[in-house]
């Protein structure tokens, strides 16, 4: 390997790590994304719920 | 709880983008060429600065875990965690293409003449074997406490190191091969200083959207665990 | 002065259990003298004295690498860690009596493998014996805290000598160079270093590690 191509695969090697990041940040948002689905869910279901049968209702919280 | 705290950080990675931009541009385009060494010397521009931008996540997360010591406060937990884990990250990064510029310079992956090197890998195996204690403790606050006192060990080793490093060589290597030559002209320094810039915000910006991410988890369980 | 009183209790509760049972000395003596023997083996033909003082140093830290299990293992299965946590004493002196306790094992150990050491393999000056000392000091000072460290979670055997190997790097140099430099005072030098540095480090942190609640 020639000496440019030396300095190209290590600046290369830094550009493909930060790319490697964003991947796995967009991983994450996928994930997150559907546990906020999930979350959802959970609450139109209780929602639901306790609107056909009003006992005391315990609001969710969520954390600010 | 703190996710409002990523308003700011388009705004940085913005001014990242553009100053990494400028540093490449600078290091590999404008900047002359070094006599001595050769192409191979533009190296230095992104290896230096991704070292010292390690050296600032470790210091980071050693502050970080102070305070939780000190203050008692729990986000400083995962504030030194996320730090020392792109410490870690920029600790490979520095051991990669400091591989590389040996490889370019003296035709060899691995010098152990080379200090800064050898001093990241032992720097590298400490903080590895951080993330090892804490997957092997429960989460609360003894993990957080031994996790802090372990990252405040670390930044007392790095001089430690240095020191027993630098006497090492005398044992084991005589200092054959010298670092980068002499004083930096005005212009290499420019460059070495946006790059340093550019790095360090980088690490920076990485850090908050990590820790935001993870802060948003937390907040997530939280939410499932008040949805009975 | 109760402090010192309360280490003296702990380093001799230490020092009894191990008289009565009778396991780890001649354990960590054994080790160090069955690894000096394959180290006979393992070196090549041809290889100067330098090496074997390197190989002396590997010997040396897992030979407290064990003792430094053993001394906490116990305490962590019959809860002792947590009873000893719960006393209406300073937390730092557990730590100090178990380094202390787990220093006067090391030592032990090292009364026969040192002669051994020169019978095999080259001899060993005054200054090297002043390394090994102050090297076992520092060893057993951080050794403790680590130990404690990975007492509270799974694989703790495992976990030690992570914790604990990049944190030897240091005292490995100082001992080393001070067994074959000609400048071997720097090198005691850094050993005293490290030594004062990371033992009051140690003895200050060791309440953080060990308690749940904020002090």
């Amino acid at each position: 390997m020639s000496q440019g191509q030396y300095v190209a695969a290590a600046y290369g090697v830094v550009f493909a790590f930060v790319l490697v990041y964003v991947a796995i940040i967009a991983a994450k948002l996928v994930r997150l994304q559907r546990e906020t689905a999930e979350l959802l869910e959970l609450v139109r279901r209780k929602d639901a719920a306790t609107r056909r049968d009003p006992a005391p209702v315990v609001e969710a919280r969520s954390e600010a | 709880m703190s996710t409002s705290a990523i308003r700011s950080v388009p705004g940085l990675a913005l001014l990242t983008a553009g100053l990494m931009g400028s540093a490449l541009v600078l290091a590999l385009i404008v900047v002359p060429e070094d006599a001595d060494q050769g192409i191979s010397q533009r190296i230095f521009y992104i290896h230096v600065p991704i070292a010292l931008t390690a050296y600032f996540c470790f210091g980071l997360g050693a502050w970080k875990a102070l305070l939780l010591l000190w203050r008692g406060e729990e986000r400083h937990d995962l504030e030194s965690y996320v730090a020392i884990h792109q410490g870690t990250i920029f600790g490979a990064l520095t051991l990669i293409t400091g591989s590389i510029w040996a490889k370019a310079s003296w035709g060899r992956w691995w010098l152990w003449s080379e200090d800064q090197l050898v001093l990241f890998l032992v720097l590298f195996l400490f903080y590895c074997a951080y993330f090892m204690l804490r997957f092997s403790l429960e989460d609360g606050p003894r993990r957080a406490r031994s996790s802090a006192v372990y990252a405040l060990f670390g930044v007392v080793l790095i001089p430690v190191s240095f020191l027993a490093i630098r006497l090492a060589e005398d044992l084991i290597h005589p200092t054959v091969f010298t670092r980068d030559g002499p004083q930096m002209s005005g212009s290499m320094f420019a460059t070495f200083c946006v790059a340093w810039g550019a790095v360090t915000l980088l690490a920076y910006v990485l850090y908050r959207v990590e820790l935001a991410g993870k802060r948003l988890d937390a907040d997530l369980r939280d939410l499932r665990e008040a949805l009975p | 002065m109760t402090y010192l009183a309360d280490v003296a209790a702990l380093t001799r509760k230490d020092l009894r259990v191990e008289l009565r049972a009778g396991d780890t000395l001649p354990a960590m003596l054994l080790f160090v003298l069955s690894t000096l023997v394959v180290f006979h083996f393992a070196l090549p033909e041809g290889t100067g004295d330098d090496a074997a003082y390197g190989l002396l140093w590997v010997a040396i830290v897992f030979a407290a690498l064990l003792g430094l299990a053993r001394a906490w293992v116990p305490e962590q299965e019959h809860g002792v860690l947590d009873a000893l946590v719960l006393a209406p004493s300073d937390r730092s002196a557990i730590w100090l009596g178990k380094t202390l306790a787990t220093l006067a094992f090391l030592a032990a150990a090292q009364v026969v493998a040192l002669p051994a050491f020169i019978l095999f393999f080259a001899p060993l000056d005054l200054t090297a014996i002043a390394g090994v000392l102050l090297a076992d000091i520092g060893i057993c000072a951080v050794g403790s805290l680590m130990a404690a460290m990975a007492s509270a979670g799974r694989s703790r055997e495992l976990l030690l000598p992570l914790l604990v190997l990049p944190l030897a790097i240091p005292l490995i140099v100082g001992g080393v160079g001070a067994a074959i430099s000609p400048e071997s005072e720097r090198y005691l030098l850094l050993l005293a270093l490290y030594d004062g540095v990371f033992a009051v480090l140690s003895w200050a942190s060791f309440e953080y590690v060990v308690t749940e609640h904020s002090s």
